[in-house]
Formats: structure tokens, sequence, C-alpha cells
């Protein structure tokens, strides 16, 4: 788009605040403008996110990758990948470190099937 | 390990147990002993902060007793060798010039790995940064924050597609700040919009929890934008579209900083744009930190008028405010920065920023006249400009419509700006939402998760993770066979620590020189006659870094690296012996035993004074403080008057000080001094000494004289050779 700069017409609102007005609506358009942003972090997640938290589960960087590779792959990334190996290591009995490797090796995997009732996201 | 002034840091060492070391700390160290006077010397600051142990001080603190003023703010340098073992070299050589703020830039296309790299492949424009890198830089940096003896921020970059995972690596090594700023991803990096802001929601608590301090990316859109001094009202919502972010994740006002980059250069009448800009960011974001970067938009491959820019921008940040003050250094307009041009940049901000202390004391900010009314448009401009934003359906909506980086002023617009697509960008359909039951069994998480019941909190379901236990975390070494610093050291093992020794701007052993040449040529002609000179000169690889015209016919100025094919073998070097000084008590004796009078001048046409009078006085430890005493001259004396003052008062000696070189002429003075003497018929019976900058013991003796000083004599260098020679003359 291409504009003019109509300032002056535009600022007819604005001219008559203090500056300590000015500066409130600068904050309240800054804090309206990020909170659709905030709520997508509340509600949604992505690989690295899930990467992340399976790092600080103690998990190698390599590790990680094919856990939610796989996580994704099975329609549980709304589950959350450090959670599929939680439950997974209840499950079979096996320590978090061995749950997990076996799922980066390609192991467990149609166990994690039966971890969540109703299944697929 | 501790450090050794006298010898190099050991990488070897550094790398040995790297996977059991854990960092000291975490989080940000702002200057100690900041807001309030400190006597240095003879002056007392306003704006400066505790003193370092171990520094080296500007080249004009000789004249004021060696003092190394560290100003109040943080100083920045920024390392992008691209080989961490050569840039913890460089992080030591700018601890002790004043940086305590090492940022390390990534290698080129890390943003778009979305995984954590490791091992230690070496980078381009940056290092790869992976655990082992950053863990080997911190540890490296601990020695040296010891050594210098002030904390040393280590810094580096939480953005890309694989924000989350670096910000966690980052907080369990310890990385005290890192820039973070999802608009950078979307706006340069073309990451997916939602994925970007998702993600920075994760890194940001991290962050948070790690105490590490945020500095955004908005100077970007200044360096990007095709009149920069047009987007500063895009650039305080950019600001501020981070901070509040931000701050509703969590982290403290504290740890946020802008970065902040006056927009304009000369020959723009830049002070008039900046200034006003800098004052209004400042009262918008009172609650927030100050990164205050140089600006590298204008910047041409001229260090020094990057250095000029720099001085411009460093009396911003006096004249406003600067918590953390960013260096760039003068060569970057050239190639990847080289060593000494860190070090260039750091003294610049240290220079400038101790010479303008307590600036705000004396001059204010005029908000009466044109100051004032600018300051007030450009926050109403930023105003309007988020105004429009929700006129249109949000942020996702205003960058779709090209809002960012629009060569306009606000609301002028252009219609170039960079628009993105919520469909589109890299990592777009990579975004899943939460189910009711979503859980992450970790200590710090943003967002949604249902913990299940039972457990008090998340990372129990796990017995802690990493940040609370972190023996957890998993280390890998190396996983490139051929490319990685042990590969790396072997190669350049006739270099570590021996004999040998080549020159080097970035790498051990790289071999790069600098040659400058004026050449009275055209500029076309003249830059391939200078990389006909330096071939000449048996350089390899011989490129030209700088080329300045003096005229269009008359002459140019061409700078040219190259590569040198030789080694040094340092045990091969004629090196003078270091003449040994009789100690202070001995010479006092003698002295009052036996009394010395010399009569001392600065020699021909030449008005410094400085170096003579610190010679002579007690005051700077000269040779007055042995009891010798002095017939001092003045400045610019004829030599045939220092010289019959001598034969007036029948002196011991006659010391002469010269420091203009111009046509050898300090060279001829002391020949003229030596020649006088003999025909006068005093010279078996006056000692004759000289120095200045430029003379060197050699260059004295073989000009006639008994001795010359140079740069780094001091009074007893003086007093000891006078002792001495009068006694053999006896």
């Amino acid at each position: 788009m291409k504009r003019a700069d109509d300032y002056e017409k535009r600022r007819e609102h604005l001219k008559d605040l203090t500056d300590e007005q000015l500066k409130e609506r600068f904050w309240e358009l800054a804090n309206k403008i990020v909170e659709p942003m905030l709520d997508m972090g509340y509600k949604y997640t992505t690989p690295s996110i899930e990467r992340s938290i399976l790092l600080r589960m103690g998990f190698s960087s390599i590790e990680v990758k094919p856990i939610v590779d796989g996580v994704m792959k099975k329609g549980l990334m709304g589950k959350g990948t450090g959670n599929v190996v939680w439950r997974l290591s209840k499950k079979l009995g096996v320590s978090l470190r061995e749950a997990g490797l076996g799922l980066a090796e390609g192991k467990y995997w149609d166990e994690v099937d039966t971890l969540f009732e109703g299944g697929k996201n | 390990m501790k450090l050794d002034p006298n010898k190099k840091i050991d990488i070897k060492e550094i790398l040995q147990d790297l996977e059991n070391y854990r960092p000291r700390r975490r989080g940000w160290h702002w200057r100690e002993g900041t807001n309030e006077k400190i006597q240095i010397g003879d002056f007392e600051y306003i704006e400066a902060s505790e003193g370092l142990k171990n520094y080296v001080p500007l080249p004009g603190s000789r004249g004021f007793g060696y003092i190394d003023p560290q100003p109040d703010c943080v100083i920045t340098t920024e390392i992008a060798s691209g080989r961490f073992e050569d840039d913890i070299r460089r992080m030591r050589m700018s601890a002790w010039h004043g940086a305590d703020h090492i940022m390390v830039i990534r290698t080129a296309g890390q943003s778009h790995i979305d995984s954590l790299l490791e091992g230690t492949n070496q980078g381009i424009g940056g290092i790869m940064v992976t655990r082992k890198q950053v863990r080997a830089s911190r540890k490296a940096l601990d020695f040296i924050e010891d050594e210098v003896g002030r904390p040393i921020n280590f810094h580096s970059y939480i953005s890309g597609v694989a924000g989350p995972d670096i910000a966690v690596m980052f907080a369990e090594e310890g990385v005290n700040g890192a820039h973070q700023d999802p608009q950078y991803n979307v706006l340069y990096r073309n990451v997916n919009m939602v994925r970007s802001f998702v993600d920075a929601c994760e890194a940001k608590k991290v962050m948070t929890w790690a105490d590490m301090l945020q500095i955004d990316g908005a100077h970007n859109a200044n360096a990007t934008a095709m009149k920069a001094w047009k987007v500063r009202p895009e650039l305080m919502v950019q600001h501020a579209i981070n901070s509040a972010f931000s701050r509703k994740i969590g982290m403290k006002p504290e740890n946020i900083a802008l970065s902040t980059v006056p927009p304009t250069a000369p020959p723009a009448p830049c002070m008039r744009l900046d200034l006003p800009y800098a004052v209004a960011l400042r009262d918008f974001f009172s609650e927030y930190k100050m990164r205050a970067q140089q600006n590298t938009k204008y910047m041409e491959s001229d260090g020094k008028e990057a250095t000029v820019t720099h001085t411009l921008n460093l009396m911003i940040s006096r004249l406003t405010s600067a918590d953390i003050q960013s260096t760039i250094t003068p060569d970057e307009g050239r190639n990847v920065p080289w060593h000494y041009n860190n070090i260039a940049a750091i003294g610049t901000a240290k220079q400038a920023l101790d010479g303008m202390d307590g600036l705000r004391e004396m001059v204010k900010i005029d908000r009466d006249g044109i100051l004032g009314d600018d300051v007030r448009e450009l926050k109403e401009r930023a105003v309007l400009f988020m105004e429009e934003m929700i006129e249109v359906g949000g942020y996702f909506k205003s960058v779709e419509e090209g809002f960012f980086i629009d060569s306009g002023y606000y609301p002028e617009r252009n219609g170039d700006g960079i628009p993105r697509q919520i469909d589109g960008g890299i990592g777009v359909g990579m975004i899943f939402e939460r189910d009711k039951d979503y859980f992450a069994p970790v200590s710090v998480h943003y967002g949604y998760n249902a913990i299940p019941e039972g457990l008090k909190k998340a990372s129990d379901a796990i017995g802690g993770d990493t940040f609370e236990d972190p023996s957890k975390i998993v280390y890998i070494d190396e996983l490139d066979e051929f490319d990685n610093v042990n590969v790396r050291l072997e190669e350049l093992d006739k270099y570590y620590d021996t004999k040998y020794v080549k020159p080097e701007v970035e790498w051990r052993a790289d071999g790069v020189v600098a040659v400058t040449i004026f050449l009275p040529l055209d500029e076309r002609t003249a830059e391939f006659a200078a990389i006909k000179c330096g071939e000449k000169m048996g350089l390899e690889d011989v490129t030209v870094i700088h080329k300045n015209v003096m005229h269009p016919s008359e002459g140019t100025l061409v700078e040219i690296k190259g590569k040198v094919k030789f080694d040094i073998n340092i045990d091969e070097l004629i090196i003078p012996e270091k003449i040994p000084v009789l100690s202070e008590a001995e010479i006092r004796e003698e002295i009052q035993k036996n009394p010395m009078f010399v009569v001392a001048a600065t020699v021909g046409e030449d008005e410094h004074s400085v170096g003579l009078k610190e010679t002579l006085d007690i005051k700077h430890g000269g040779i007055e403080g042995f009891g010798i005493k002095y017939l001092y001259l003045g400045t610019s004396c004829p030599v045939e008057k220092l010289v019959d003052a001598a034969i007036e008062t029948n002196a011991d000696a006659i010391l002469a000080s010269t420091i203009i070189t111009h046509d050898d002429v300090h060279i001829k003075n002391m020949r003229k001094i030596h020649e006088l003497c003999i025909e006068k018929g005093i010279r078996d019976k006056v000692i004759l000494a000289c120095g200045g900058t430029q003379v060197s013991n050699e260059i004295a003796a073989e000009a006639g004289m008994d001795a010359g000083f140079g740069r780094g004599s001091h009074g007893i260098d003086v007093a000891s050779f006078l002792v001495k020679k009068r006694r053999e003359m006896k």
C-alpha cells in the first residue's frame, strides 16, 4: 500500500493528550497487540518446545529429534512428548531414559498407542 | 586454572574435563560501584564503575598515571571468527581493554536448523553455537573474569526455529544474555509468524528462570530499511511489542533491553535526527534497559569514518543514557572483525565515555526547542502505527499487509515493506493445539500444563529436570570426525606455544597482514597497482580492503590484505637486552654523595613537553626524585641555547626531547647536539641523552648520543643511566 503522509490529519485525537497520557496510550496499545500471541503460546505447542522439554528430561539433542518426530507421526503432539515418554516409562516399568531411548531407536511405538484414552487429538 | 598474565591461555586445558564442567553462576551482571562519585588518579568521575585488577589503559593514560577508568555501562564486543578456540584468546584481550559483555555471533544459517547442533565445526561469520562451544567459552571466561577482576557476561542468540532448544541449553550452560525477539524471525528469517511467537513464549520463560538479559532485534529494522531514519516510529513499535510480550511472560523489566541504534550517520545531520529519537525512546521505555548499538547501516570500509560515527553515537549515549554500550568493530565494513579491531572499538567506547563523563551535569537536553517538537511527533507517529495495527486486525494482519520495514515515515507508506503470510514461512504447520491432558513434566514451562493429580509440581513426575539436577544434562562431544577443534589444533600444532610464529588477524597462524599504501594514481589504477605491490612484497591472496580517493588524479589511499608465506622463529631473533637499572636506593645514595646537575629541553620547533616533564618531575617518578637537580629550558629550544646553558651551568648532562620526526628532524637534532658539544670542547665532559616516542637507544647512539629513551621509559631508566655513565667517565 502507498499512502502520503497524513500525520497532521490522523493526529487530531492525540494532539491534546499530555505526554503522560500519550505514554499510557502507547503501552495500552502494545499490551493489546501482544494478547493474541500470548493466548496462542498458552494453547499451542511446537516441535521445538517439545524438544526443549525432552532435553530438560535428560535426553540429548540427537535423542530428542526422533522422539518428537514419532509423536508427531502418531498425532499425539497435543498430549506432550514428555508426557508420552513419562507415561511409557510408567507403563513399561522402565526408567525414563530407557523409555525415551527406546522410542528414539524405534521401539515401543505400539505401546504408545495405548497410553491415552481417546487416542488421537 | 588460574591465568598468568605472562602466559597464553591454554585451550587444551580448557577442553580437558569439559564434560564435567558446570557454570559457576547464572544471570546477568551489571557493573559495580556506579551512581556514586569515584576518585581515580587526579580526577573525580561521575559515571564510572569499579576498576579492574588487570587492564590495558588507553594510550593517552601515560599523561595521567596510567589510570583506566571503567565507564558505568557494560561494554559489549562481538566476536565472529568461526573458531571458538581463537575467539577465546580475543575474549581475553577484550576483557583487559574493558569489555564485560562478550557476544558470539552464530554461523550463517543456524537459525534455519530445526534442532540443536553439536560439536565444534568451524563456522562462517560466527561459530556454530553448540553446547561444547558454549561450555568451553563460558569456562574460559570464568578464568578471564578472575584475571581482570570483574564478572563477564556471555551472550548469543535465541532465535530461529530452535529457539526453545537453544534457550534451554543456554540456561543449563550459564549463558548470561541473549537476543530474543520473535519479530526478527518473522521479518528477516521468514520463520512462520505463529510458530515464532509460540516458540518465543517458551524461550522467554526459560530465559526468565535463568535470569538472562534479553536484547531485542529492532536494530535490524534500522539496518534493513532503505532510509533508516524513516522507520523511527516503527522501531518504537517493534521495541514495544517485544517488551510487552516478554513482560507478560514474566520477564522482569530490568532484564529487558532495547537494542537501539541511532538511525543515521554523517554526512546526514545525524544528531538532529538521532537525538530526538533517543529521547523519545527513553521517555516511552523508562522502565527498560538501553543497549546502545552503533550505527552500521551507513558503514563503509573506512575505519576512521566508522570510528567517528561510533563516537557521535557515544555522545548520544552520554547525553541520554545507555546501560549497555555496544561496539562494532571499525572493520565490519571490510571483513569479519579482526582481533585488534575489537580492541579498537572497545577503546573508542571507553575513550569517548570516559571523556564525556558527567556531560549531563553541564549540558541539558532542551525540550523547548525543535527537539521537544520532534520527540512529541515521533511518539505520536508510533502510537498511530499501533492504532492502525489494531484497526486492521492485529499483529499478524499488519505483517501480512506489509506494515513493517516500509520506507515511508509512518503514516506515510511506500508499499515496500516486508510482508509475511500467516500460513507461510519456515516451520509452517508445525503448531499443535494442546489437549486437555497435555503434560510437560518440567519445572519451567509456559502455558497450559495438566499436572497429574498427586504431583506437587510438574517436574516431580521425573524426579526433577536438568534445571533442578544438572547431572541429568547429556553432553555430546564431537559428531564430525574431520571438522572439529582437535583436528584444527593438530594441524596448527607447529604454532601452538612453540618457537614458531606467524602474523594473524583472526585465527592462529592465518598469516594475514594488512598494508597501507598511498599511490599517486587514480582510483582504479591505484587499486591494481596496490595488488601488484602486495604481490611483489611476497604476499599471497592479495585483496583490496579499502580505498579512499585523495583526488581523481593526484592520488588514492589503498589498504590491502594478503597472507605471508613464512614463519618467524623467535629463537633466531636478535633482541637487544633490556639495560638493567640500578636500584632506587643506590641511585639516591650516589647522588647524595656526589650531586648531579643536568640541563633539559625539547629541541627544535617542537612543543611537546609531557614526556620530558615526566622524566624530570618528582611527581611523576622523574630524576628529581633521586636528588638530581635540573634546569628546564622549555619547548622549541634551539640546540645552541641548550648546549650554551650546559656550558654556563657546568652541567653533567644534557637531556633533549624530540618528538617530531618529520624529515628525520629528530635524528638531525641529536647529531647537531653532539657536533656542537665537540665544537665547543665539552663532548668528553658531558653526557648526552635524548628521548622521544620515535627514539630508540640504537637510533640515538648512531646519531652521537650516549643513550636514547623511547616509549615506556621512566625517570629511573634515565637516572640509572646517568649514574652509570658518570662512573664510566671518571
